[in-house]
């Protein structure tokens, strides 16, 4: 009976709000994911196998996931540095491009699919240029991993950004005094406390980058086997009202997204703990 | 004595930055607004007034207009909750109500379709009392809502930890009630927070696309908002049509920006009008 016992508080309205906020939570997030497991209980684990193993659908979970993790490593490598930059240097323009790097958060990502691909098309502004060299972009994964990273952008950059603000210069000047240089400085100092925010960073980039769906289809060509995404195969799925294929397919991907969550939910703790000892 | 790196250094660094940042924002950024204008203002103006375009305008304000108050209400109720009270189970609240941003957008929309499509139970008693959800409008305002649902809340559960509870408290202490309290201590002090969470749900309602191509069922016309509209007239080699309904999201997106540094630069202002306020209140005491 105790499940939601508050501890005393003189504010009033604890019941209202509780119950209000549980009452939507119910009605919007857990009765979908309910119906989404019914659907699911009663596909049976040989029906399951069999619409996951299809080879059509494992090349799609195998280029989502793939290219979700290409992105993320270059956002984390690439994210770092623009966070860096961000904190410890100045340049004219540095709020502007502060504001700007929540762009891929506000832009409708159907938006950025369309933009990328005109871009990257043999004829367009960088396409003209990376065809001669032979590397083509759109309509292929290369152009999915391009969407992916703009889309997971964000991500690493604002999680490791605070964490660069609060660091403590006088860790950095005992560091100097010591007589470590400037690289030392960063592997053993700089860059073990940062980690964490990477890592967790980097994992929220990964997990928003498998379930992409709107600005992947317009620049990927969308070739069975080749560059098509898992998303892709869930629509096509339930267009030709296959719904036991669907839900199988989103079942993996909920899977995996559970699955990074607990590593999220995971590395915070990691870190609470890390600067509780502090 | 030197933390920093050497000047070739950090110009490197920097100019590394600028130059990934612009090809992957600045260049798509701009391109959305020069392929809009491309055949110039009068093609333009005509791809944004044209019916379809104009339904789609509408239907995408209508949904937000349902769903952005939806999830208001909601996202003050939960951070009053979660931020003012210690309950059991708090920590699973916060990461249920995060829940939607981990799932992919298809998937939410699938999980709609499940609900409400015509194999489920209330679907099936739904179609007998000529009721559709799914492939209308109710869908895409579901589907909307569920996507929006964790970003009031998360503004506003942070900055209401971060504030405490004092000046609620003694706001009671002095006689208010609760609905007094609220509307004149806490409102005002999260008003900034709340309104960026606000623009923030308002943006991706707008934006929305794959959850909300799953449910809509793209009728031209009746159940097209502007993103998926933009994705007709692209399939249809319609670069201007498509770029000019993209250059409205693209200008929302902006504002949202803009909205973002402008309440990012209030709170801190008030951050320190308020350090500044414990500071004098201390000289005066001693």
């Amino acid at each position: 009976m105790n499940l939601i016992a508050k501890r005393y508080s003189v504010l009033p309205g604890f019941g209202l709000s509780l119950g209000y906020a549980l009452f939507w939570l119910g009605l919007i997030v857990l009765l979908p994911f309910a119906a989404l497991a019914l659907t699911a209980s009663t596909l049976g684990w040989t029906a399951f196998i069999e619409q996951v193993s299809a080879p059509r659908v494992l090349a799609s979970l195998q280029l989502s996931f793939g290219a979700a993790l290409i992105a993320a490593a270059v956002n984390a490598l690439m994210g770092f540095l623009v966070a860096w930059v961000l904190v410890r240097y100045t340049f004219p323009g540095k709020r502007f491009v502060d504001a700007l790097i929540d762009l891929p958060f506000a832009l409708p990502t159907a938006v950025a699919g369309i933009a990328l691909t005109t871009i990257y098309a043999p004829n367009g502004w960088l396409g003209r240029y990376l065809e001669p060299l032979g590397v083509k972009v759109a309509f292929t994964p290369l152009g999915i991993v391009v969407a992916l990273i703009f889309v997971s952008l964000p991500f690493v950059v604002r999680t490791v950004q605070p964490v660069l603000e609060d660091l403590e210069k006088e860790l950095e000047e005992a560091a100097t005094c010591l007589g470590a240089d400037r690289w030392q400085i960063f592997r053993r100092v700089i860059f073990p406390a940062v980690l964490p925010a990477l890592l967790t960073g980097s994992a929220m980039a990964f997990a928003r980058a498998t379930g992409e769906f709107g600005s992947v289809i317009f620049i990927a060509g969308n070739i069975p086997l080749v560059s098509e995404i898992a998303p892709l195969i869930i629509i096509s799925k339930l267009e030709q009202f296959d719904v036991a294929g669907a839900t199988a397919v989103a079942v993996v991907m909920l899977a995996l997204s559970f699955f990074v969550l607990f590593l999220i939910n995971l590395l915070q703790w990691w870190t609470a703990r890390r600067h509780g000892m502090k | 004595m030197q933390t920093t790196e050497s000047r070739p250094v950090r110009f490197a660094l920097t100019a590394l930055t600028l130059a990934f940042l612009g090809v992957f924002l600045v260049v798509p950024l701009a391109a959305v607004f020069w392929e809009a204008l491309s055949k110039g203002w009068d093609l333009y103006a005509a791809a944004l007034v044209e019916y379809e375009a104009w339904q789609a305008i509408k239907l995408t304000l209508i949904a937000a207009a349902i769903a952005v108050p939806l999830n208001l209400v909601f996202g003050v109720a939960a951070a009053w909750a979660i931020a003012r009270f210690d309950f059991r189970g708090k920590s699973l609240l916060t990461t249920l109500i995060d829940l939607p941003f981990s799932v992919s957008p298809v998937v939410a929309g699938l999980m709609y379709v499940l609900l409400f499509g015509v194999n489920s139970a209330i679907g099936g008693w739904l179609a007998a009392h000529d009721i559709q959800i799914i492939f209308a409008v109710p869908g895409i305002v579901l589907a909307t809502v569920f996507v929006t649902f964790p970003f009031v809340a998360r503004e506003l559960i942070p900055l209401m930890q971060a504030q405490g509870q004092e000046e609620e408290q003694a706001a009671l202490v002095l006689g208010a009630s609760g609905w007094q309290t609220f509307w004149r201590v806490t409102l005002p002090n999260v008003k900034w927070g709340l309104l960026y969470g606000v623009i923030l749900t308002n943006a991706r309602a707008m934006g929305e696309f794959g959850a909300v191509s799953v449910v809509s069922g793209h009728i031209r016309g009746e159940t097209n908002t502007i993103p998926l509209h933009v994705e007709i007239l692209y399939n249809e080699y319609n670069f201007v049509g498509a770029f000019a309904c993209a250059s409205i999201l693209a200008l929302l997106a902006l504002v949202t920006l803009a909205v973002k540094t402008y309440v990012e630069w209030r709170i801190e202002r008030q951050h320190t009008a308020s350090l500044i306020r414990t500071q004098q209140a201390r000289e005066a005491l001693a």
